[in-house]
């Protein structure tokens, strides 16, 4: 719990995920440049340089930077008192009708539940929690039992926003995903973006509480879509268009 | 159904697409009896709207019949057979901006929020037929449309009075009356009006309602500033005039306007070398917007007054003179309308015979017809002002 706390207030950072990066990028950079002078110099020792400097880059592109904990942590203002926000998320099995990647939590025991989340392709991954603490209208925080596959400490506190504004909600969620290909899958569901995952999540269960349903088009009618976007369509409903994407938003980048 | 598509850089068909479904509880399907193209559509036709996909159904100012409702709809609320018209405005009703009037800043109409994040900070509210980073949600020119949160939005029009007359209520009537409202008009007050499209029309007929003694009206189209006339303003050609800025000074007793309208946007046209220099950038898409009318505005507005913005910008905008709008201590009031603040007290209005909208219309086509005249209306031929199309018209399948 102490953890979850520094975590929210940005106390504690794991910082070797950043080293694995800047690792990676290093060499990258440098085996490209020593390719390119490589290249420029037209001779033998040139042209072995040149392959050094290729390999070196490949080798570096091909370094997982897969972090060993992914931390996902946004927070939401909702239009409504703090009883109903908190009454809504304490039944866990409504989290699936705002936590996308989630498909079912059920309860197992008294304060046990057996969560299902889906990976890419529609790959299944299973681990029991059960609750920690609970603090009536305050906090609830949870952890996986020991021995599950998939390690993951959750935490959300609903707090009054002052003069009647609301109630403020904050969530933190840990995932230490095991080495190997059940660890990918892991980090599939949550891309490189946890906390944007988990900050679309709060804006579902926002939408639900505010509004009794969540926004969309998915599903909706339109006319002939180019085979591009009919394919990311396809492959990501919700977000054809990527938050990285440099098309979307090209005429704007240029002028900002 | 008939749908008028978005196909990419001034390209727009009709295409026959599948009908709407409800998906959502407080959803509502409207048979469309009537629709327009706004000017706003036509950054849309040039392409300046960032997130446009190819397929995406236009259009935002359409009026119908309720054909179906969700399941979370209360039939107080909305109810099959009711005639309505639809703001182009999506709203929850219950968020903070909500309840706030602020209407078009609802939190929970945008299932793309984000992607208005990257631009600008935090997202305004989901709108019809407006690129996906308001939404993406399938426009209102076409036979049917799926109305979301259809319990706060479409108000209910009694039969008898004609489509014509309640049409705008969707979007450019509220919209000038924003730009007017916005102004703050005092007794006595004289209003600058940059624009005499349909949008800078109802803010010049909005002024004189709200109490301004003069309105001036700017264009570069004869026919248009003769409609600013009739409308009871003052006129200035800028293509004749010049300088706008001492042309209003001169009308103005070197005083200036009290409060000036910029209900042009993002693609302004002038002359001269900044006006070059903006086409240039707009073109190669360096600069996202013209903002020529805006920087006019700031520089021609009284000191202490006030600049209402109902004109559509979309990005980053470059040379705009915040010397003087700091130094002169300028107020600017902005925003896609706040519609459901608007539509009944307008209705009233237009039902006691004060206004009638469809003075702004110049043309009315089958939908069939839509994609020559986004280029009819663009391009200011045949004196062109509004665009009202028939969904159902000749070629159009029976109902």
């Amino acid at each position: 719990m102490q953890q979850l706390k520094s975590l929210q207030r940005g106390e504690i950072r794991d910082n070797s995920s950043r080293w694995v990066s800047i690792g990676k990028w290093s060499a990258i950079a440098s085996g490209t440049a020593l390719a390119i002078f490589g290249l420029t110099r037209r001779s033998k020792t040139g042209a072995a340089l040149a392959a050094a400097g290729g390999a070196l880059a490949l080798l570096g592109s091909r370094v997982s930077t897969v972090p060993g904990q992914l931390t996902a942590h946004s927070s939401v203002l909702l239009n409504c008192p703090r009883e109903q926000a908190y009454g809504f998320w304490r039944d866990f099995e409504n989290l699936p009708r705002f936590m996308r990647h989630l498909h079912s939590v059920n309860k197992t025991g008294d304060q046990r539940y057996q969560w299902t989340a889906l990976g890419p392709l529609g790959a299944r991954i299973t681990w029991e929690a059960e609750i920690v603490t609970e603090r009536e209208n305050e906090l609830i925080s949870w952890r996986s039992l020991p021995g599950s596959e998939v390690e993951v400490d959750g935490s959300v506190e609903f707090r009054s926003a002052p003069a009647d504004r609301g109630t403020i909600v904050e969530a933190v969620v840990i995932y230490r995903p095991p080495a190997g290909s059940l660890g990918k899958t892991v980090a599939g569901v949550f891309g490189k973006y946890p906390s944007f995952i988990m900050r679309q999540d709060l804006r579902r269960f926002k939408s639900l509480v505010e509004a009794g349903e969540v926004p969309t088009i998915e599903g909706q009618t339109h006319g002939p879509r180019s085979r591009k976007i009919a394919a990311l369509r396809f492959l990501n409903p919700d977000q054809p268009i990527r938050p990285e994407s440099r098309e979307a938003f090209s005429a704007v980048r240029r002028t900002a | 159904m008939k749908a008028v598509c978005w196909m990419g850089i001034e390209k727009i068909s009709v295409e026959n697409v599948p009908d709407p479904k409800i998906l959502n509880p407080r959803d509502a399907i409207v048979r469309i009896t009537s629709t327009a193209i706004c000017g706003s559509d036509l950054h849309l036709y040039g392409g300046y709207i960032p997130t446009m996909e190819q397929g995406d159904i236009l259009g935002h100012e359409f009026m119908g019949e309720v054909v179906e409702v969700g399941s979370g709809i209360k039939p107080d609320k909305l109810k099959v057979g009711d005639r309505v018209v639809v703001p182009f405005t999506i709203a929850c009703g219950r968020c903070f901006f909500c309840q706030r009037q602020l209407w078009s800043c609802c939190e929970n109409s945008n299932p793309n929020y984000w992607m208005a994040e990257q631009l600008m900070g935090y997202s305004p509210s989901g709108l019809f037929g407006y690129s996906h980073m308001t939404g993406g949600y399938a426009g209102g020119q076409a036979q049917y449309a799926r109305v979301p949160l259809a319990d706060v939005g479409p108000l209910k029009i009694p039969q008898g009075i004609p489509d014509d007359k309640v049409l705008f209520l969707s979007d450019i009537f509220p919209t000038g009356y924003f730009g007017a409202v916005n102004c703050d008009i005092q007794r006595g007050d004289t209003i600058a009006v940059w624009g005499c499209g349909p949008v800078g029309l109802f803010a010049i007929r909005s002024a004189f309602m709200l109490g301004a003694e003069r309105v001036i009206a700017i264009d570069r189209f004869g026919y248009r500033l003769r409609k600013a006339e009739q409308a009871g303003a003052e006129t200035i050609n800028y293509a004749e005039a010049g300088d706008v800025v001492q042309t209003l000074k001169d009308m103005t007793a070197n005083v200036g306007p009290d409060a000036c309208i910029d209900a042009v946007g993002m693609e302004a046209h002038g002359h001269g070398v900044m006006f070059a220099i903006d086409r240039a950038k707009h073109a190669l898409r360096i600069e996202s917007d013209r903002p020529i009318a805006l920087r006019e505005a700031i520089l021609a507005c009284r000191k202490g007054g006030t600049v209402s913005v109902p004109g559509v910008y979309a990005g980053f905008d470059d040379m705009i003179p915040l010397g003087a709008f700091m130094n002169k201590g300028l107020t600017m009031k902005t925003g896609q309308t706040h519609m459901m603040r608007f539509m009944k007290p307008l209705f009233d209005a237009i039902e006691q015979g004060e206004i009638d909208p469809s003075f702004v219309i110049s043309h009315r086509v089958p939908i069939t017809h839509a994609p020559e005249m986004y280029k009819v209306f663009r391009d200011k031929q045949d004196d062109c002002t509004k665009v009202v199309l028939d969904p159902w018209a000749d070629g159009a399948r029976a109902a």
